[in-house]
C-alpha cells in the first residue's frame, strides 16, 4: 500500500522535469516579451493553486479505490454511511476557497493585463517612464497574410513584422476579410482581427531574436500558412531595417493593395518604402476600394439623424462583402457549386500554391453572384439577369 | 416575368451531375462500400424478411426503450464516421512537416474537421446521452412510457432527418469549411458560398427540432409521472440530472434555432444580421452561438454524472454519499450554466471587468462540480467496490476529468486564455472533458444497462480491452497536444513548419490508433455477446444487485414495463424493497392502458428531410410541396384518433407467468 503510493507521488514529481526538458523551446513557457512572460507566470500560479485540490483527489480516488476493493475484506464497510455534515462543509468550502483566491488573482491580472490598456512597465525592473514612446504598428488580416503599417515610419510589410527591444508596440489589429486572430505567443496573448472594428494590443519584446506569429482562428484554405516571422532587434538594427525597406521596397497604393488582397497563400515578404495616406484608415471603414463610401461616414449621416430614403442610393457604395467574389475571385470558404470547382475533388481553390498529389489550382474565374442573397435563382420572377454562368468549366 | 426561365434551375435548383463526385476515386470507393454494404444488408433483411418486423416493431414503436436503443445505435454508427474524421486529421497532422503536404489538401481537411465536430457533438454524444435518458428514466420512475410517446418516436426520427444530410454531404456535394461552429463572417454568402454551409444549418435544424421536443417530453415525463411516493428529493440522481438536462435543452436549443434562422436569412435573402457590412455584426452570432453553446457542454455532462452516480453507488454496495448535496451541485451548475457562455470568447476584446466577470463565474461553476467528485470519492469510502467494467469507467471517468477540470479552470482565467484560446490546449481540454466525461459516462452506462435492456450481460474480456484501449490511447492522444499548446501550436492546421514538432503529433497519431482498437473492441464486445448470450444470460432481471427501480422488473422489461405501478418509500427504492423483503405481487393483474405504433414520425422526418435537401440546393419547387407535404400530414396524424389500445389482464398474466417460472428455475 505504502509502496504503491509512494510510486503515484513518484510518477508527479516526474512531471515538472519533463517541463524543464522541453522548456526551452515552448513559446508560452519561455516567452520573450513582458506581458508574455505574466501570462506565464499566472499560468503556473493558478495552476499551483488548483493542484493544492486536484493532486489530492487523484490520490483519494486510487487509494480509495484500492482500499476499498471487494476482495480486501479487512476494509470497513458501513453500507448506510451517507451523511456527513463536517465533510459536506468541507466538501464545498475546500474548493470555494481556491475559487476565492483564484477569482482575486483573476479580477487583478485581466485588468493589469488587458490589451487594450497601455504597459505600465517595460520588464519587471523598469516601468515606463514620460519619455517612452510607443512604437505604432497597424496589423490588417488578408486573405491568407498579414499587411503592417508602420505610421511613424511610414513604411509596410506583409508577412514580417520587425520591432525593437524594450520599447513598447501599440497595435492597432483589424482585418480586411475574415475574423481571425492576431498572435504572436513569445510577445503577448492573442486578439481577434475583426473586419470594420479596430482591436488594440500592448505588448514589448525584451529579448532580441526571431520569433513565430500567427493567425489564431480558422480564415479557410490558406489558414495553415497565415503565418509570419516576428524580429525583435536592438533600436539601432531597427532604424538600419527601416532604411533598407525604405530603400529596397516599393510603393502601396490602393491599387497595390487591392491587388494583394486576393486571396492568397505562402506569400513571400514584400517591403513598401511607402504606403499611401489613411490607406489604414480606409481599411478600417471598409473604403479601400475605389468608388466605396467609408462606415465613418455613414455613422456621421446616421448620427446626423440619418439620410432618410436618399440613403438608398449607398447601398451599392457601402456593401462590401462579396466585392471580391464578383470581380470573379473564388470566396475563402466557397463550397460546390460556388467554388467552380468539382465536389471533393483535388482542384484546390484560388490562391492555393499546388501541392505534390492535388496540382491543379482553381484559376481566377469569373462566376459573380452564384444566386445566393437576394437572387433566389430558378425561382419565377426572381432572375434579375444575374445568372451564374456554368462554373465547372475546365478550359 | 418569366423572361430568363432556365428550365434546369428551376426543376433541380443548383444541383447538376456534377454535385456527384464519380470522378473522385477514393469518394467513389467509400460510396462503393457504403453501397455494397448497403446492399448487401438490404438483401439480407429482406431475405430474411425482417422489414416488416423492423417497421412495426421498432420504426415505429412509441416504446421509450426500443426509442432508447435506436438512439444509441445511430449514436454508434456516427461514432464510426466522425472517428474515422478524427483518424484522417491525426494522420495527416503526423506527416505534414516542412516540404510533405500530408495525404489531405487544406480544402479537404477544413470540411473533415468541421465534420468531425458536427457529428460528434450533434449526431454522436447527443443521441448517446438522449437513447440513455430515453431508455432509463421512464424505468427508473416507475412509469410506463413518457409522458409524449408519438413525440417521442418523431423526436429521433428528425435527429435521424439531420443525420442524413450531414452524411448526404459526403456524396452529393460538399460540407461546410467553416471549423463546427460555422462562425460568420465566414459562413456568410460572400464568404462561404455553395452548399457546406446551408448542408450544416439544415442538418442542425432538422435534428435541434427532435432534440428540443424531445427535452419538453422528457421534462414532462419527470415532473408528471413519477411512482407514487417519489417526491423530488427520492429520485434518483440519474433523474435529476435527464431532468436539469432538459430544462437546459429547452431553454438552449431556441436560441441555437434562431441564430441559425438568422444566418439562413443572411444566407437565403440577403439580410444583415452577422454581415461585416451594412450593420452587421458577427460579433453577435458568436455571443448567441455559445449562449447555446456552453449549455449544450452541460448537456452532455449532466446525465454522464448522473450514471457516474448509479454505478458508484451500486457497485460499492453503498448510499450514494450527500444525495442533497449532489442535487444542489447539479440544480446550481444547471443555473450557472447560462452565465459562463463569454470565455469561449474573451480574445474578443470585452473590457477587462466584463472578461472578469465571465472568468469568475465559470470557476465557480468548479465548486459545485468538485463537490460532485468529493461525493463519488466518499461513496467509494467505507464500500465494497466491484470492480465489474462500469465501476472502471467510473474510476477512469475520476481521474481524467478531474484533470480536465482543471485545464478548464486555467482555461477561465482570462490573461492565461489569450495565451491558450485556439490552441492545441484548448482541444485537449475539451476532448479531456468531452471523452473523460460524457463518453467514458455513456461507455459505462452501456455495459451498466445492456443486460437491462436485452437480458444478458456484455462480454467481460473485450470490455476490458475496450476499456483499456480507450483509456491508455486518450492519455496517449491528448496529453500531447497539451504540450504542443503549451508550445504555441494552434488549432485546425493541416500542415506545420517547425519538424520538431513531429514526435509529438506521432504519439497523438499513435493514441488515436489505440482508440481505434478500443471502437473495435467495443464492436467485438457486442457481437461476441450477442453470439454468447444465453451463456451471459441474466434471469433475475438484478443482474447487479442494483438500487434503483428498473432492476425491479425483468431484463428485458416487458412493453408495460412494470404490472403493477411500484410504490416509493427510500431513495434508493429497491434496495429498500429488497430489503424489506419484497414478494413479486402474482395475482390481480388489470389490463394495461398504452400507446399504439404510428408511422406518422418516420413520415413527417422523411418530409423534413427532402424539405432540407430541397432549400439545400434551391429546388424551390420541392421545398414549397414539401411544406404543404409536411403540413398535411401532421394536421392529418391529429386526426388519428386510434391511438392506444389495452394490454389484456389475461396477456399480463402470461408475461409475469413466464416471468416467474423463469425466476424459480433461477433459484
Amino acid at each position: 500500500m505504502v509502496r504503491f503510493v509512494v510510486r503515484v507521488l513518484r510518477a508527479f514529481a516526474v512531471l515538472p522535469l519533463l517541463l524543464l526538458l522541453g522548456g526551452c523551446d515552448w513559446a508560452i513557457i519561455s516567452p520573450a516579451g513582458d506581458v508574455a512572460v505574466q501570462q506565464r507566470n499566472l499560468i503556473y500560479a493558478s495552476t499551483g493553486l488548483m493542484l493544492l485540490i486536484i493532486v489530492p483527489v487523484i490520490l483519494a480516488t486510487l487509494i480509495f479505490a484500492w482500499r476499498y476493493r471487494a476482495a480486501n475484506t479487512t476494509a470497513k464497510y458501513d453500507p448506510d454511511w451517507h451523511h456527513s455534515t463536517q465533510l459536506e462543509v468541507l466538501i464545498w468550502t475546500a474548493p470555494l476557497l481556491i475559487i476565492i483566491a483564484l477569482g482575486a488573482l483573476t479580477w487583478i491580472s485581466t485588468h493589469v493585463l488587458d490589451p487594450f490598456r497601455a504597459l505600465g512597465r517595460i520588464d519587471a525592473s523598469h516601468p515606463i517612464t514620460r519619455e517612452t514612446q510607443p512604437l505604432v504598428v497597424e496589423a490588417v488580416a488578408l486573405d491568407w497574410k498579414w499587411l503592417f503599417f508602420y505610421p511613424e515610419q511610414g513604411i509596410a510589410t506583409v508577412n514580417e513584422l520587425v520591432a525593437p527591444v524594450d520599447q513598447p508596440i501599440t497595435f492597432k489589429i483589424t482585418s480586411a476579410t475574415v475574423m481571425t486572430s492576431f498572435f504572436v505567443p513569445a510577445m503577448a496573448g492573442q486578439i481577434y482581427a475583426m473586419a470594420g472594428m479596430e482591436t488594440q494590443l500592448h505588448a514589448v519584446m525584451n529579448k532580441p531574436g526571431t520569433f513565430q506569429g500567427l493567425a489564431a482562428h480558422y480564415t479557410g484554405a490558406g489558414f495553415s500558412h497565415m503565418n509570419f516571422k516576428m524580429h525583435s532587434l536592438a533600436p539601432s538594427d531597427f532604424n538600419a531595417w527601416v532604411e533598407k525597406v525604405r530603400k529596397e521596397g516599393t510603393g502601396l497604393d490602393r491599387a497595390t493593395y487591392m491587388n494583394l488582397a486576393k486571396p492568397s497563400e505562402q506569400e513571400p515578404i514584400h517591403y513598401y518604402g511607402w504606403a499611401e495616406r489613411g490607406l489604414y484608415q480606409d481599411i478600417l471603414n471598409l473604403c479601400a476600394q475605389p468608388g466605396k463610401m467609408c462606415q465613418s461616414e455613414m455613422m456621421m449621416i446616421d448620427a446626423n439623424g440619418g439620410g432618410g430614403k436618399n440613403s438608398e442610393a449607398n447601398y451599392d457604395r457601402l456593401k462590401y462583402d462579396g466585392a471580391m467574389t464578383e470581380e470573379g475571385h473564388e470566396a475563402p470558404g466557397a463550397t460546390f457549386p460556388a467554388s467552380g470547382r468539382p465536389p471533393n475533388s483535388n482542384v484546390q481553390p484560388e490562391g492555393m500554391k499546388p501541392r505534390p498529389l492535388s496540382p491543379e489550382v482553381n484559376g481566377q474565374k469569373s462566376q459573380g453572384d452564384d444566386g445566393q442573397g437576394h437572387n433566389m435563382q430558378g425561382m419565377p420572377g426572381m432572375t434579375d439577369g444575374k445568372i451564374a454562368p456554368a462554373q465547372l468549366d475546365k478550359n | 416575368m418569366f423572361s430568363n426561365l432556365d428550365l434546369q434551375h428551376l426543376i433541380l435548383g443548383r444541383f447538376t451531375l456534377e454535385a456527384i463526385p464519380y470522378h473522385e476515386p477514393i469518394l467513389l470507393m467509400t460510396f462503393a462500400g457504403v453501397a455494397v454494404g448497403g446492399i448487401a444488408l438490404l438483401s439480407i433483411l429482406t431475405y430474411f424478411k425482417v422489414w416488416g418486423y423492423l417497421w412495426t416493431e421498432w420504426f415505429t414503436s412509441v416504446d421509450h426503450k426500443k426509442i432508447g436503443v435506436m438512439y444509441i445505435v445511430l449514436a454508434i454508427v456516427m461514432l464510426l464516421r466522425g472517428f474515422a474524421d478524427a483518424l484522417m486529421m491525426r494522420t495527416q497532422q503526423s506527416m505534414s512537416f516542412g516540404e510533405n503536404q500530408g495525404f489531405l489538401p487544406p480544402h479537404h481537411y477544413d470540411q473533415v474537421f468541421t465534420a468531425h465536430g458536427v457529428i460528434m457533438i450533434f449526431f454522436m454524444a447527443m443521441p448517446f446521452v438522449t437513447g440513455l435518458m430515453n431508455f432509463v428514466v421512464p424505468l427508473q420512475i416507475g412509469a410506463r412510457d413518457v409522458a409524449f410517446p408519438f413525440l417521442n418516436n418523431f423526436s429521433f426520427w428528425m435527429t435521424v432527418g439531420g443525420a442524413i444530410i450531414t452524411m448526404a454531404s459526403l456524396f452529393v456535394g460538399e460540407f461546410a469549411r467553416t471549423g463546427w461552429l460555422a462562425f460568420p463572417p465566414l459562413s456568410e454568402a460572400a464568404y462561404s458560398p455553395g452548399v457546406g454551409v446551408d448542408y450544416y444549418i439544415w442538418a442542425l435544424q432538422i435534428a435541434g427540432i427532435g432534440t428540443l421536443l424531445s427535452g419538453i417530453n422528457l421534462i414532462a415525463t419527470i415532473v408528471k409521472m413519477r411512482a407514487p411516493g417519489m417526491t423530488m428529493m427520492k429520485m434518483p440522481v440519474f433523474v435529476w440530472t435527464s431532468l436539469c438536462t432538459n430544462v437546459l435543452i429547452v431553454a438552449s436549443f431556441p436560441v441555437l434555432t434562431a441564430v441559425l434562422a438568422l444566418l439562413s436569412l443572411d444566407r437565403y435573402v440577403g439580410t444583415n444580421f452577422f454581415t461585416n457590412d451594412l450593420g452587421g455584426n458577427p460579433m453577435m452570432y458568436f455571443n448567441l452561438i455559445w449562449i447555446w453553446g456552453h449549455p449544450e457542454v452541460y448537456i452532455l455532462i449532466l446525465p454522464a454524472f448522473g450514471v457516474f452516480s448509479e454505478i458508484t453507488s451500486t457497485f460499492c454496495g453503498k448510499r450514494l454519499f450527500g444525495y442533497a448535496s449532489m442535487v444542489y451541485a447539479t440544480v446550481v451548475i444547471t443555473i450557472l450554466s447560462y452565465l459562463v457562455w463569454l470565455h469561449h470568447f474573451f480574445t474578443m476584446g470585452s473590457g477587462a471587468s466584463v472578461n472578469s466577470f465571465f472568468g469568475i463565474t465559470t470557476m465557480i461553476i468548479s465548486i459545485p462540480t468538485g463537490a460532485k467528485i468529493f461525493n463519488w470519492l466518499f461513496t467509494m469510502y467505507r464500500g465494497r467496490i466491484r470492480f465489474e467494467l462500469p465501476m472502471m469507467w467510473v474510476i477512469a471517468f475520476m481521474v481524467t476529468f478531474t484533470i480536465g477540470g482543471m485545464t478548464g479552470v486555467l482555461l477561465a482565467v482570462p490573461p492565461a486564455d489569450f495565451m491558450l484560446h485556439n490552441s492545441l490546449f484548448l482541444v485537449a481540454h475539451f476532448h479531456n472533458v468531452i471523452i473523460g466525461g460524457t463518453f467514458f459516462g455513456v461507455m459505462a452506462g452501456t455495459n451498466y444497462w445492456f443486460p437491462k435492456a436485452f437480458g444478458f450481460k456484455l462480454d467481460e474480456f473485450w470490455g476490458k480491452m475496450s476499456f483499456w484501449l480507450w483509456t491508455v490511447g486518450f492519455y496517449f492522444a491528448f496529453m500531447p497536444l497539451y504540450v504542443l499548446g503549451l508550445m504555441g501550436v494552434t488549432r485546425r492546421l493541416s500542415h506545420f513548419d517547425d519538424p520538431s514538432l513531429q514526435p509529438w503529433f506521432i504519439v497523438a497519431a499513435f493514441g488515436a490508433l489505440l482508440i481505434a482498437g478500443g471502437i473495435g473492441s467495443f464492436l467485438m464486445q457486442l457481437f461476441v455477446s450477442i453470439k454468447n448470450r444465453e451463456k451471459l444470460r441474466d434471469l433475475t432481471g438484478d443482474p447487479w444487485n442494483g438500487r434503483t427501480l428498473e432492476w425491479a422488473t425483468s431484463s428485458p422489461p416487458p412493453a408495460y414495463n412494470f404490472a403493477f405501478t411500484p410504490m416509493v418509500h427510500d431513495l434508493d427504492t429497491w434496495t429498500d424493497m429488497k430489503a424489506r423483503g419484497y414478494t413479486r405481487p402474482l395475482e390481480g393483474y388489470k389490463p394495461i392502458h398504452m400507446p399504439k405504433n404510428t408511422g406518422a414520425g418516420v413520415i413527417l422526418s422523411g418530409i423534413s428531410t427532402v424539405i432540407g435537401l430541397a432549400l439545400i440546393w434551391y429546388v424551390w419547387w420541392l421545398a414549397a410541396l414539401g411544406l404543404v407535404a409536411l403540413l398535411v400530414c401532421a394536421i392529418g396524424h391529429t386526426f388519428n384518433y386510434n391511438r392506444d389500445y389495452y394490454i389484456s389482464a389475461e396477456d399480463v398474466v402470461h408475461t409475469e407467468a413466464a416471468r416467474t417460472k423463469l425466476l424459480a428455475g433461477q433459484v
